[in-house]
């Protein structure tokens, strides 16, 4: 066999493995939406009976806008405060050069390679040690514990391509501290916001072990899904957690469509300049 | 910073690291210090005591290591082991193609393994508990096509090694993906002109170099399915008890918060280790961007 030939091969062969992990990737998934329109009460394959009668039942139960509900909360402050600290936290990480950077990169990142179920079942004897009630507002603290991290990795990222010299320019211009942060760097960082953000949202409203141990009398979708799946099949369970797929793809669509707009508001805005 | 001299202040608009590093330190201070400090606090108190004004005792430990704990902390390690090797042997393949094959494919194939990092671990180990039930889908339609029974593969120990590979199969595949697109290209075509075959360039060139990648995805799943909760549970029955079983065991149901707390801090100090290990060979700058 000559070289090219064989290049050739091991190219063909890489590119059918990686579709097969792909396929392993989404199958649960797949699973998970099939199981949704199965009419009966107990799962069985190949399914006999389809039906939506499960997505009508979800809709009209209130435990399950209630579940609904407390995830979103939890979701949407954790990411609001979690932006807001990892844009500081990101720009001490990646984009000033100050003494203690080091050693700061490499504390703020640890919670991330902490098993978390112990982590949430620390913040549970922390908690009841300052004499803290748990419920969802103690859930949010105890995500963003961890998410915080994530996301200050993700926007250092941004942060690391950031040139220096923009900001210094604008200070020699006679911008104040302020200006310099509302019209220099928040632009330039804002990819890195909107993808830290995304993340924080949906590693919030999908978390579960830290979630289990920080929500007291409270109860998330991923807390109850975990309930019912360990006292026996119900239905319900499919279609829940379809639901919040398509929740979680129409999220990242939307995101990428108004990534779309900016980009070409962007670049006309560009062109008519030039 | 009490004696802010004009010249001071100047250096602080310049450098301002601490002041935008403030915040969310001294939130990890209260969130993640705190607690950590206090369960290795109480990991010194008597058994069963809630406050941590005891006199400090090394019983605990003792009980520990005297009890059976090291099983479930065994079992642990044995998953994690068995986790990491299954997937780089899954990972090098694709991270090496999206690395130097796919070219303009690779961003779609990134996103592609991304998305499901945004939907819960439990839905989708629900669906491996749907393929794998008994009348599940794989046993199902096994069943319907060639006749074939397929029992008892839920609740087994290979169960959960698939959770956790499938788990954690993206915090391999992106550190690899970076450790192989670090290796310049005419260092492969050198060694190749002068005669090294194809699995002596893999494994005299490609393997060392792409070290860095391939240490922080093995570190990384190794700690991450080391701490795995949700696998075993959904997916394991009690085919396995793992060392984060017991410490959840002894501080909800037996309310031992010493006991459970030895156990964390020895799990702590175990993927603390290793963590450690890897930051002093690994310079994050160059790894996460610039430089």
């Amino acid at each position: 066999m000559t070289q090219q030939a064989s290049a050739r091969l091991s190219r063909r062969l890489i590119t059918v493995w990686t579709i097969c992990v792909l396929i392993f990737l989404y199958m649960p998934m797949v699973a998970v939406i099939l199981a949704s329109f199965s009419k009966q009460r107990y799962f069985r394959f190949p399914i006999q009976r389809w039906d939506t009668v499960w997505y009508e039942k979800a809709m009209e139960s209130l435990s399950v806008r209630e579940l609904l509900w407390t995830s979103l909360s939890i979701a949407v402050l954790v990411t609001l405060f979690s932006v807001v600290l990892a844009f500081f936290g990101a720009l001490a990480f990646a984009r000033y050069d100050w003494k203690g950077r080091k050693l700061y990169q490499r504390l703020v990142l640890l919670p991330i390679f902490f098993p978390q179920a112990v982590l949430g079942l620390a913040l549970l004897l922390w908690f009841s040690a300052l004499g803290v009630t748990t419920s969802w507002h103690t859930a949010v603290f105890a995500h963003m514990v961890w998410i915080l991290p994530i996301v200050i990795l993700i926007m250092s990222i941004q942060a690391y391509s950031f040139d220096p010299a923009l900001e210094e320019a604008a200070f020699d211009l006679g911008a104040t501290r302020w200006q310099v942060l509302r019209e220099v760097t928040l632009p330039i960082l804002s990819p890195g916001i909107i993808s830290g953000g995304i993340f924080a949202f949906l590693l919030s409203w999908g978390n579960f072990p830290l979630s289990l141990f920080s929500t007291g009398a409270d109860q998330t979708v991923p807390e109850w899904l975990y309930s019912k799946m360990v006292s026996g099949y119900t239905p319900m369970v499919p279609t829940l957690g379809s639901l919040t797929m398509s929740g979680a793809a129409l999220m990242v669509a939307l995101c990428y469509i108004t990534w779309l707009i900016l980009r070409a508001r962007r670049r006309a805005q560009g062109l008519s300049k030039s | 910073m009490s004696t802010a001299s004009p010249g001071d202040r100047q250096r602080w608009y310049r450098s301002p690291g601490l002041l935008a590093a403030a915040p969310a330190a001294i939130f990890l201070l209260i969130g993640f210090a705190g607690p950590l400090l206090m369960v290795i606090g109480f990991s010194f108190m008597p058994p069963k005591s809630f406050s941590l004004a005891e006199p400090p005792t090394l019983a605990n430990y003792q009980s520990v290591i005297s009890a059976s704990y090291y099983i479930s902390l065994l079992w642990s390690l044995w998953l994690a082991t068995c986790t990491v090797i299954i997937l780089f042997v899954v990972c090098y393949p694709v991270a090496y193609g999206m690395a130097k094959l796919f070219g303009k494919w690779a961003n779609l194939v990134t996103v592609l393994i991304a998305i499901p990092l945004l939907i819960s671990e439990n839905i989708r180990l629900f669906g491996w508990l749907l393929l794998l039930l008994q009348n599940g889908i794989l046993d199902g339609s096994l069943r319907s096509l060639i006749g074939v029974e397929m029992h008892g593969l839920l609740y087994t120990f290979p169960a959960i090694v698939l959770g956790t590979v499938y788990v954690y199969l993206p915090f391999m595949l992106f550190p690899l993906v970076i450790g192989i697109s670090m290796i310049p290209d005419t260092l492969k075509e050198a060694a190749s002109d002068m005669g090294a075959s194809r699995w002596q360039v893999f494994w005299e060139v490609e393997l060392p170099l792409s070290m860095p990648g391939i240490m922080i995805g093995g570190i990384l799943t190794f700690i991450l399915s080391l701490g795995s909760m949700a696998e075993s549970k959904i997916l394991g029955g009690q085919a396995i008890i793992t060392i984060v079983d017991d410490i959840e065991s002894a501080f909800t149901f037996a309310q031992n918060w010493p006991k459970g707390s030895v156990l964390s801090v020895l799990l702590i100090a175990l993927s603390g280790l290793i963590v450690f290990m890897l930051f002093r060979r690994v310079d994050l700058d160059r790894i996460i961007g610039r430089r």
